[in-house]
């Protein structure tokens, strides 16, 4: 029997999800034969900060029981990993940083809890760039994720090491955070599916905060299908979060079929200025055509101020951060340096060494646009600008159901090329800022190869049309294959 | 440059955050690059735009003035780098 089924970490969620219920294999052997893929490839990735391995067998022996007595949840039994900036209870929770190095999180995230409550099984806490700041996954203080497609190069980040498990079939799905592209990225660059829902759809509490009106939790998987699946679960009100939306959360599964003819695909004309590699704007066209060919009509549309949107984040997120980031101060939880002199000095060095150095520079960059006389300068001018963006896509969503383009500029780049030039790597997320600011759901689906090396598509709908770009990526993913393919050593 | 040595020292002090004195230049390097990219912003027009606070033009919600939390003193603290007596320390502030 064994021989016959597809192995096992082959398997998307859905397909997983339909042999446990028919009993072709246990919860126990498919998180075992995980744990074991963990333990043989991830010394090559550095995906995982944690695998918490112990409590996924035990979690799995109890649901194998509790479908043996029929009271399986919707994700019972089935595997995930959570981007090391949710809040697990009794697990390190280390945001990547050495300032909470020891942190043990005294509660589950709400996304935690409402997976948890459904019967997924945590494998373990994925890598990340530091507090979620950066494209590449190399700012973690536990060293950089590597790509499986060319573990030269960088995943992308900030969730980088959720996409490099799930690209090199360590686990179906994993979370992530976005906050300027940081699922839509590295699931581009590492040929996976990376969701970012609307802003508020999905709850931030136990969520390690960055940027506080851009920050939305979001999903890697390989296939649309099981990202649907996971923001059924996820997804909804919640009281804890302040900026939570009590908007009604529909069976986004069983939207993925809804028909793509008479659906108006916005192509941005600045999407393809010069800056987009040549071959990867090539693979884009390719994908437009095949949702053209279902019966999808493309429609020029313009967002005159693309171009603004990354010098926009660059004020509204290290503003945010500095503000968040001042709960760190070496007296209630994580790192606090030795041989303070005073109050002040024991903040100073706590804060001084616990961070690392792109995170500094946006705690002063942030700092900076919000001191006295400078305020209105950046901080206010930055707000005004992204109520220009935003109106840009207003205006396209007007004409269009949804927006279609690259989701990066080029493929993955090696690991270090742009760590020392701050502008150069923030440039990676030109296409996906956007949805950020205008607080929009974004998806990215793989769409082909440059020199090997993934590429991916973005798909932007208007707020809550969740299930357009799921429905447009999932049907897209029926006719092609790319998905489907594996880096050669994780086979 | 666009920030001095001296503006970043502020910055830092403002921000709590104690550098390396081999760390500084490079700071005042990145930093300078980082605000001259933002400086672009400062050639668009925006005399008549609102600034925009929330993406989905949404207010705060309230809630009743209700004890909604219970007393986990014992599991905040466990995370804590000195404690004495439930409380926390730090260096002396009072003389």
């Amino acid at each position: 029997m064994a021989g016959q089924q597809q192995a096992l970490h082959t398997q998307s969620l859905a397909e997983l999800a339909k042999g446990l219920s028919k009993g072709e294999f246990s919860s126990r052997e498919l998180i075992e034969t995980l744990l074991s893929r963990i333990e043989e490839h991830d010394r090559s990735l550095n995906a995982f900060i944690s695998v918490t391995a112990d409590q996924a067998l035990a979690v799995a022996d109890a649901s194998d029981k509790a479908r043996s007595k029929g009271e399986a949840g919707t994700l019972a039994g089935l595997p995930i990993v959570y981007k090391d900036i949710f809040c697990t209870k009794g697990v390190l929770t280390t945001c990547g940083s050495r300032i909470l190095e020891n942190f043990v999180s005294p509660y589950d995230a709400t996304v935690v809890e409402r997976l948890s409550s459904a019967g997924a099984v945590m494998l373990g806490k994925t890598n990340m760039d530091e507090f979620a700041m950066g494209s590449s996954s190399e700012t973690s203080y536990f060293g950089p994720v590597r790509n499986p497609w060319d573990t030269a190069r960088s995943p992308g980040g900030s969730s980088g090491g959720s996409a490099a498990a799930v690209a090199a079939r360590l686990t179906p799905a994993g979370t992530g955070t976005d906050t300027g592209g940081s699922i839509r990225q590295p699931a581009a660059l590492t040929n996976t599916v990376g969701l970012k829902p609307t802003y508020g759809r999905v709850s931030r509490y136990g969520m390690v905060a960055f940027a506080s009106s851009l920050d939305q939790a979001g999903v890697i998987t390989r296939t649309a299908e099981d990202a649907a699946m996971l923001l059924s679960v996820m997804a909804g009100f919640d009281e804890r979060d302040s900026t939570s939306v009590d908007h009604p959360v529909p069976d986004y599964v069983s939207g993925l079929t809804v028909s793509l003819k008479e659906l108006k695909i916005g192509v941005v004309r600045q999407h393809f200025d010069a800056g987009l590699n040549e071959q990867c704007a090539a693979r884009v066209k390719d994908a437009l055509n095949v949702l053209e060919q279902q019966g999808a009509s493309l429609i020029e549309v313009d967002l005159p101020n693309l171009d603004l949107s990354v010098p926009t984040y660059y004020v509204v997120a290290p503003a945010e951060c500095s503000s968040n980031l001042s709960r760190f101060d070496g007296v209630r939880f994580g790192y606090r340096a030795d041989g303070a002199k005073d109050l002040l000095d024991l903040y100073c060095r706590s804060r001084g060494d616990g961070f690392g150095a792109e995170v500094k520079r946006r705690i002063m960059t942030g700092t900076y646009v919000l001191s006295a006389g400078y305020y209105d300068a950046y901080y206010l001018k930055a707000q005004k600008v992204r109520q220009l963006i935003s109106q840009d896509f207003k205006n396209a969503f007007e004409k269009v159901d949804v927006i279609a383009g690259p989701t990066t500029p080029t493929p993955t780049f090696p690991l270090g090329e742009k760590t020392d030039d701050p502008i150069t790597m923030y440039l990676n997320d030109i296409y996906t800022i956007g949805a950020n600011l205008a607080g929009l759901p974004g998806i990215s689906v793989p769409c082909g190869f440059v020199d090997d090396l993934p590429v991916g598509l973005q798909l932007v709908g208007p707020h809550f049309a969740e299930e357009t770009i799921l429905a447009c990526a999932h049907q897209y993913q029926q006719l092609t294959d790319w998905h489907q393919r594996c880096p050669e050593a994780y086979q | 440059m666009s920030l001095s040595k001296e503006q970043v020292q502020h910055i830092a002090a403002l921000a709590c955050l104690q550098l390396d004195e081999d760390e500084f230049d490079d700071i005042v390097a990145k930093l300078s690059s980082i605000v001259d990219f933002v400086d672009q912003l400062q050639q668009v027009p925006t005399d008549d735009v609102v600034p925009m606070a929330h993406p989905l033009d949404q207010v705060q919600r309230l809630r009743p003035d209700v004890v909604t939390e219970t007393n986990e003193r014992d599991a905040f603290q466990a995370n804590a780098p000195a404690i004495q007596d439930g409380f926390y320390l730090v260096p002396k502030v009072i003389e």
